[in-house]
């Protein structure tokens, strides 16, 4: 379980500075095509040694479970723990800056080239395999249900009408989210007493 | 510069803005999962991007490196576009990445730092784990309205073959998403799609 080391060591090394934080953070987002969880693994854990393991897994479940972009939530709590609110803020400013500048230029060529069918038809394809990759995500964690204390027919149920709802009814997140995420956490809640 | 294909007024930056205030604090497990509310909300119900647009934002931003929800900026770009000028664009990045940076960005900082302290509790454990199968159901839905937004008549069929082979391929394989993604972009450059 993610506190059963409440008292492990924590990691060797820290960011020396503001800026040391902020490179590190470009770097590590300039890396990352596709998804920057597992070059964010590498660096903060395997090369630099800023964060344990243990401390890692901990950081990534609390960062899923908030609202936000998990990677965002990720440095936010890291920067933070380092220098705090400037930690914050300087964490996230580095992991979106310069990747920004890219993916406007990026954005920007497109809309001048967009004309050729061959650009369409890349980006047509790269969309086909952007929804597998997010269909692929979406299996890889469902895999983390059966060890869910809510028990599975009911997680089922609840993903299956989700899905349902949202993507076939397309109907306003925010109700699906109050009924089925509620649903849920009460369940959850109940199973957890003992 | 062509005439604007939208005309946008202070109300409608706001609506804009306030809309990505609330998806904000909605997206948990990530922006992406508050896709398909982007979807019904800019392109169904106030038509301020097209169809295609809105693939291209998300295909482009996963191409480029860095987090995934720069595909939010990219949609406020699009729309600023759409309203007529670059100006009007680089404000559109604004109002859509502040918009769903801010409220989140709070509400993780303070709220991990009691949650890191209070993990064991009861009540965190069971929303914790509680929102796990939404979660899972989010994500398939997006990925459900990616891959049937792409084509239309007989090209359909490709498409879908082409998210379910990447989907398996990168659910049951270590290979790199970037292969996957280059030979996707080569299938479509070549109009095999």
């Amino acid at each position: 379980m993610p506190f059963a080391h409440l008292d492990a060591p924590t990691a060797p090394c820290r960011p020396a500075s503001l800026r040391e934080l902020f490179f590190s953070f470009t770097w590590l987002a300039l890396q990352g095509f596709g998804g920057v969880l597992v070059v964010v693994q590498r660096e903060l854990v395997e090369r630099k040694q800023w964060l344990t393991h243990d401390e890692f897994v901990e950081d990534w479940a609390v960062a899923q479970v908030m609202p936000g972009p998990n990677v965002v939530n990720l440095a936010l709590m890291f920067g933070g723990r380092m220098f705090g609110l400037p930690g914050a803020m300087t964490a996230l400013a580095g992991l979106l800056a310069a990747p920004l500048v890219v993916v406007l230029l990026l954005a920007m060529l497109h809309t001048r080239f967009a004309a050729y069918p061959a650009v369409e038809g890349a980006l047509r394809g790269m969309a086909a395999v952007s929804a597998g990759l997010i269909g692929a995500t979406g299996l890889k964690l469902s895999v983390a249900l059966a060890r869910n204390p809510v028990p599975l027919a009911w997680c089922v149920a609840i993903a299956v009408t989700g899905f349902v709802l949202v993507a076939l009814l397309h109907l306003p997140l925010l109700y699906v989210m109050a009924g089925l995420g509620g649903l849920g956490c009460v369940l959850a809640w109940r199973r957890l007493r003992a | 510069m062509t005439a604007p294909l939208i005309v946008l007024a202070w109300h409608d930056w706001l609506n804009l803005f306030s809309h990505f205030l609330l998806l904000s604090l909605m997206s948990i497990g990530g922006a992406i999962s508050t896709t398909s509310e982007m979807h019904r909300f800019l392109v169904e119900q106030h038509h301020w991007l097209t169809q295609a647009q809105f693939n291209d934002s998300i295909a482009i931003a996963q191409a480029a490196p860095g987090p995934n929800v720069l595909f939010v900026a990219l949609m406020g770009w699009n729309v600023g576009l759409n309203a007529g000028s670059t100006v009007a664009a680089v404000f559109g990045v604004a109002v859509t990445m502040f918009g769903i940076l801010i409220p989140s960005t709070f509400l993780t900082y303070f709220a991990s730092q009691w949650g890191h302290r209070n993990r064991h509790l009861r009540v965190v454990r069971a929303f914790k784990q509680g929102m796990a199968p939404l979660v899972i159901a989010l994500l398939m839905a997006t990925a459900w309205i990616l891959a049937s937004a792409g084509g239309h008549g007989t090209a359909d069929w490709r498409l879908w073959l082409l998210s379910l082979v990447s989907g398996l391929v990168i659910w049951r394989t270590k290979v790199h998403l970037l292969w996957v993604l280059g030979a996707g972009a080569l299938l479509g450059a070549f109009q095999l799609l």
